[in-house]
């Protein structure tokens, strides 16, 4: 063996083991979920080859429809308003008190906790006979309102639920992103006569662009994923109305054993974000070249 | 009271928690004069120019400009302009808009900005990088560009905070030469700061050496080289630093001569009524006063330590028998080994005397 085949062995020995692992749990899933989608196929074994009539009827389906158009806007009512709030936040909680540092603390808070506390917290504010929404309703002499069970209400409800279970992390990315701005940068604009207003626009959020589009990016992916709200809230109802994507294939998967159609539904999201995620790239990636310092 | 045109701080107190800056500063600045703020780091003097930039807020004191109170505006309406150390360019403006937003915030005539920008780019010759972002530019044209985004404010004082301590060897004295031509096409003030003493001594009208909280010394370059006003301000300024030796004032004659610890006599031409006789003082020799020659020929003689060649001239470090160190120059071809006796003239006209508090006594002037 030649000294240089020998060294590209040797390497390859150091990454085997990620590679070993990573074949298994990443790149063998994907291409069974693909197998998975083009067969009827249940848990116990077997399956028949179908070519894509697992997606044929997918598209027919106006329960998989349905949740499709759920997840986006659900994601369409988080995104926005959660990168807005995290953004606001980080601007208010970027200085060097101590106050500050408690309400980071505070506000980062929630992120910690796993969907099924969050859910639970939530259900308790927004049951509209005891919950303490409800009471403050009733104590204005409101009616008060049916978050979880009417149709128009129930995705706004997760909506509600997720941005605050998710503000924690976009925030912290904020204000990373806020630490990495110079100082000198403010003193600059201080004495270019600019106005706290015209630094924030001409100053802060120019140079919180990356991190921005990063905050969306990694919003949009994780929203269109939205699951365990969706089932521990309201379990998809009322009637569907707060059914998502992920939900409707977790049921058909797991509730009827249809693993083929509930696989050919998993690629389908994978595509979605896939392509939602290369727009946005896309988008705004390029304008942001020549912005280096 | 007249009206008084220029920059004038009076008395200026500035401390950072218990750590005391700057101590009851006192300033006067003439208009279109350049100043320079030498000193070495953490002596106050980059705190000044902060002060006077509105970016810090001072203690106690007055900032008067052409007349008018500054200190308590804002940096933005103080008719100030910087340049930073890190130049502190927008990054994702380009140069035109980098220069063009403080005209903006000011609410200039766009057509008025268009001319100042074209102006000044003129000027710096940075013409065709007005509409580059600061990322595609080289050190230098970020200079320029600093400068640029400084000038077209038409200040009436421009701040300098270290300007050229970024910029490699070469570039940086061109850009000095190009500072110094600059500044007699700007009709403002200049306050530089810099612990460089060439760029100061290059660059000033006047300079002003800070040490521990306290404005040292304000004067011309060339009095504060050769009349420095105490031990700080003659051992800072000079390279090498000017040799202190321990002496003791001999008696008799209208200027003093003092005694080197071994035994040396050295006549000066400071005049002796400043000093209590048999007073313990100290002698300032600059390297140049003091040259290396045959033994017999010196006033004292020491033992080579070192010995630097620059090409024209040579330094050679010596200790004399009593162990003080003395810096003497010779030849660029200079014979001088480590280790070799040699022989010292002290050429006494040009020796500076220092009493116990460190104050300078000179020679009188020409």
């Amino acid at each position: 063996m030649s000294a240089r085949a020998e060294r590209s062995w040797g390497g390859l020995l150091f990454v085997a083991p990620f590679l070993a692992l990573y074949a298994l749990i990443l790149v063998y899933p994907l291409f069974k979920g693909l197998w998975l989608s083009l067969h009827r196929v249940d848990l116990f074994g077997g399956g028949s080859f179908v070519g894509f009539a697992n997606y044929g009827r997918l598209f027919a389906d106006p329960v998989f429809l349905q949740s499709l158009v759920n997840t986006f806007v659900v994601t369409l009512m988080i995104v926005p308003v959660l990168t807005v709030l995290a953004l606001a936040l980080a601007l208010a909680l970027n200085r060097a008190t101590r106050g500050a540092a408690i309400f980071r603390g505070i506000f980062f808070s929630s992120a910690v906790l796993s969907v099924t506390i969050v859910t639970l917290i939530w259900r308790f504010i927004l049951a509209p006979d005891a919950g303490l929404l409800g009471e403050l309703w009733t104590a204005l002499g409101w009616e008060p309102l049916p978050f979880l069970s009417h149709p128009d209400l129930a995705l706004p409800a997760l909506a509600l639920t997720t941005i605050w279970w998710s503000l924690g992390l976009p925030m912290l990315l904020f204000l990373a992103g806020l630490q990495q701005i110079p100082e000198d940068m403010y003193e600059a604009a201080a004495l270019d006569r600019a106005s706290r207003w015209t630094t924030l626009w001409r100053v802060t959020l120019p140079s919180l662009r990356r991190t921005l589009i990063l905050v969306i990016m990694l919003q949009t992916a994780a929203q269109l994923q939205l699951f365990g709200q969706s089932q521990l809230l309201t379990a998809g109802g009322p009637s569907g109305a707060s059914r998502t994507a992920v939900l409707f294939l977790f049921e058909v998967a797991f509730g009827r054993w249809e693993l083929g159609y509930a696989s050919a539904a998993a690629e389908i999201l994978f595509l979605i974000i896939l392509a939602v995620t290369l727009i946005q790239y896309w988008l705004t990636g390029r304008k942001g070249d020549a912005d280096g310092r | 009271m007249t009206a008084v045109s220029g920059l004038q701080i009076r008395n200026i107190r500035k401390a950072f928690k218990e750590v005391q800056v700057l101590d009851g500063v006192d300033l006067d600045v003439a208009p279109r004069e350049f100043i320079a703020f030498l000193g070495p780091s953490g002596s106050g003097k980059s705190t000044l120019l902060r002060i006077i930039a509105g970016l810090e807020t001072s203690d106690g004191g007055e900032v008067i400009l052409d007349d008018r109170r500054i200190d308590p505006l804002p940096p933005g309406e103080r008719g100030v302009a910087m340049v930073f150390q890190h130049y502190s360019l927008y990054p994702h403006m380009t140069v035109r808009e980098n220069m063009a937003f403080g005209l903006r915030n000011a609410k200039v005539a766009r057509a008025e900005i268009d001319t100042l920008i074209a102006d000044a780019a003129q000027v710096l010759e940075i013409e065709p990088l007005l509409d580059r972002k600061p990322g595609q530019l080289s050190g230098g044209q970020r200079q320029r560009v600093a400068i640029s985004r400084a000038i077209v404010k038409r200040p009436k004082l421009f701040l300098l905070d270290e300007p050229l301590s970024n910029l490699d060897a070469a570039l940086r004295l061109r850009t000095r030469v190009e500072l110094a031509q600059l500044r007699q096409r700007v009709d403002a003030g200049v306050i530089m700061v810099t612990h460089d003493q060439a760029e100061a001594m290059t660059l000033a009208d006047r300079i002003v050496v800070f040490n521990d909280r306290r404005i040292q010394q304000v004067a011309p370059p060339m009095e504060i080289y050769a009349r420095p006003a105490n031990r700080f301000v003659a051992q800072f300024v000079g390279s090498p630093a000017m040799t202190i030796i321990p002496a003791t004032l001999a008696d008799g004659g209208a200027m003093a001569a003092v005694t080197l610890g071994d035994g040396a006599t050295v006549q000066t031409e400071v005049p002796r009524a400043a000093l209590k006789p048999g007073e313990a003082v100290e002698l300032g020799l600059r390297p140049e006063t003091v040259r290396v020659c045959r033994d017999s020929e010196g006033t004292t003689r020491g033992t080579v330590q070192l010995v630097e060649r620059l090409g024209e001239r040579s330094l050679v470090y010596a200790r004399l028998t009593d162990g003080s160190a003395i810096t003497a120059e010779d030849e660029g071809t200079t014979a001088a080994k480590v280790g070799d006796e040699v022989g010292l003239r002290i050429d006494g006209a040009a020796a500076h005397l220092f009493g116990p508090d460190g104050t300078g006594y000179h020679r009188t002037a020409a």
